[in-house]
């Protein structure tokens, strides 16, 4: 399971690194969207998949599935969440304001 | 057990929400912006006398003992750089009341920055690797937030570039955290620190030290600066001048604190590492400063320039080193924050950053001229002032570890450091003066004041290091030697 799981988000890694390297701003934010999705992946699969029950006092299992990465993964979509919002929003608005979304174009050294 | 250590990141986000509730009663947020920022400053003096008769303090949120829950801890290194975040943030919002305009004053502008200063003394103040990721974050969307705040299409521009950056090394961050716990098996500082050194740090975990080390190196502008110099001279004044003060020298401590407590092992390939980084920065830093003839452009180098110095002593890992770092790092944050909002005022003034159509301004502004001369002799490190006392000791500690180069490249790129700031100090305020008290484009009512805290300040670091020299020693006590961490973490259960 964990191989394929590597495999995964090896996939996914090579997806997101690849739209961030284009230029328009939205394939840059879904390629780092994607990345944060391998992240998370990655989180899970670190702290060791599903090895036994759940761990709670009572539960007569002898393994324990380790529950930290979980709540690692949480926080961590719940921010990547907020921070793609934001950008979402900021890159429309710089679209709207400058006229255009493609990177080349905001380097911004000659006019200023 | 110490409840005090949580009052410096809960007092700035209770008043923040209070504020985004009275969104429009400026005056009431003014008064408590000021009122939050002293008393962060009296709980960070009344903690540091504490530690000082203590020792290192902690605090076991919700009761969850180390390493289970997440540790709050207060040693002497994290406290003064709280101390020193209130003080710049009281004067950077001194400044704002006058300069920031009631536009960003309606658009929770101050919030937003008690927000930001909730975010870096949390990362200042935990002892839990992924809580530090919690509060880099909590303190970046606010300086998104900050850095877009009033729209102009410079500022959407560069924000966008800052955004991605960072998100991009958040990912990083968060990589090399699930790398570490997949290793060791807890996110506890001290407590890694205790299982890499009986694991010892093989070459997977030097692996994962450099994957922190590239990440804070984004965050802190070491070597990975090419990001920085748009950013930091996009917003107004009072807020890049936080930014140039505050948000570098998180990642710098990030970079100090791993480094000294967890992946202290293997000194002769991170941390050279950190020390060619630190001279790359230097140079480079120093040549864009010496390069630009805009007073933002040259500044914004001075901040790589003093962040590749600061960690030019940590890299040298002696006690003569690591103290220097430890005191050009306070040095760095105040005098920062006081060239960035001088230049901001002279920018201000003239209705121009460019240094070729200025000329003269001493004569209308003694203050503000001497002033800037004291900041800029202060940032190169002559004698009587803050910068000297931190660049002895860095330089000793370089030597003493046999890094020759890495002191001599701090020092040549000091004096390149002096010709970039007094460039700007000739050229502005030499010179016939070409304005009027009319023909200028603003005034300097109700700017000054803030300038001259930060200048006493600039002075006493220097002229009293003696008396800041007793905290200093405890704060480079800990770094050097992180069994004083570890034992206060987790003495109760190990």
């Amino acid at each position: 399971m964990e191989t394929i799981m590597c495999v995964v988000i090896g996939i996914l890694f090579a997806i997101g690194t690849y739209l961030i390297l284009s230029k328009t701003l939205l394939r840059i934010l879904l390629g780092i969207s994607i990345i944060g999705h391998g992240v998370n992946l990655l989180i899970m699969t670190m702290g060791g998949l599903k090895k036994g029950g759940a761990p709670l006092l009572g539960w007569k299992e002898y393994s324990f599935t380790d529950p930290l990465p979980q709540a690692l993964l949480l926080t961590a979509i719940v921010i990547n969440f907020a921070t793609t919002a934001l950008f979402l929003v900021l890159s429309y608005r710089t679209y709207e304001e400058l006229g255009t979304d493609n990177s080349e174009q905001l380097r911004g050294y000659e006019n200023e | 057990m110490n409840n005090t250590i949580v009052l410096p990141i809960v007092i700035p986000i209770i008043a923040g929400m209070v504020m985004v509730i009275c969104k429009n009663m400026i005056k009431l947020q003014r008064y408590l912006s000021i009122a939050v920022t002293l008393s962060i400053g009296a709980v960070a003096a009344f903690l540091l006398e504490q530690i000082k008769r203590e020792g290192v303090q902690t605090l076991y949120l919700g009761g969850w003992e180390a390493p289970f829950g997440i540790t709050l801890v207060a040693d002497m290194f994290a406290v003064l750089l709280v101390l020193t975040t209130a003080l710049i943030t009281f004067c950077c919002l001194c400044y704002a009341f006058s300069s920031i305009g009631a536009d960003r004053e309606q658009h929770y502008f101050y919030p937003l920055t008690l927000f930001l200063m909730a975010g870096v003394n949390g990362s200042f103040l935990t002892g839990d690797i992924f809580n530090l990721f919690v509060f880099f974050e909590v303190m970046l969307v606010a300086s998104y937030v900050l850095i877009t705040l009033g729209g102009t299409k410079m500022q959407l521009r560069e924000s966008v570039k800052y955004i991605l950056i960072n998100m991009i090394s958040s990912s990083l961050f968060l990589i090399a955290i699930a790398f570490l716990y997949a290793m060791l098996g807890t996110l506890n500082m001290a407590h890694l620190s205790v299982r890499v050194a009986q694991a010892g740090q093989g070459g997977l975990m030097t692996a994962v030290a450099f994957l922190f080390l590239i990440v804070f190196s984004i965050k802190a502008g070491l070597f990975l600066f090419f990001w920085l110099p748009g950013p930091y001279s996009a917003p107004p004044t009072a807020i890049a001048a936080l930014f140039a003060s505050l948000l570098t020298k998180v990642g710098v401590y990030g970079i100090i604190r791993l480094f000294s407590l967890v992946f202290y092992h293997e000194p002769n390939v991170t941390h050279l590492f950190i020390g060619i980084l630190a001279a790359v920065s230097m140079v480079l830093g120093a040549m864009g400063a010496v390069a630009y003839w805009d007073i933002r452009r040259i500044l914004t180098y001075n901040v790589v320039v003093g962040v590749g110095f600061i960690l030019a002593g940590f890299a040298s890992f002696t006690l003569e080193g690591m103290r220097g770092a430890v005191y050009y790092l306070l040095h760095d944050m105040n005098v920062k924050a006081l060239l960035f909002l001088l230049g901001g005022t002279i920018i201000h003034l003239t209705g121009t950053d460019k240094l070729k159509a200025m000329s003269g301004l001493i004569r209308l502004h003694p203050q503000l001229g001497w002033m800037f001369f004291l900041a800029a002799l202060a940032l190169s490190g002559i004698p009587p002032l803050s910068g000297f006392i931190g660049k002895l000791f860095v330089t000793t500690g370089t030597f003493q570890a046999g890094y020759f180069w890495l002191g001599g490249i701090g020092l040549f790129t000091g004096l390149l450091v002096l010709y970039s700031v007094m460039k700007i100090f000739m050229q502005v305020f030499w010179g016939y003066t070409n304005y009027t008290a009319e023909t200028e484009k603003g005034t300097t009512k109700g700017l000054l004041w803030p300038l001259g805290i930060l200048t006493a300040v600039v002075l006493f670091l220097g002229l009293g290091a003696e008396a800041l020299s007793e905290y200093v020693d405890l704060a480079v006590a800990v770094l050097s030697d992180p069994r004083l961490y570890v034992d206060a973490v987790l003495s109760s259960n190990l």
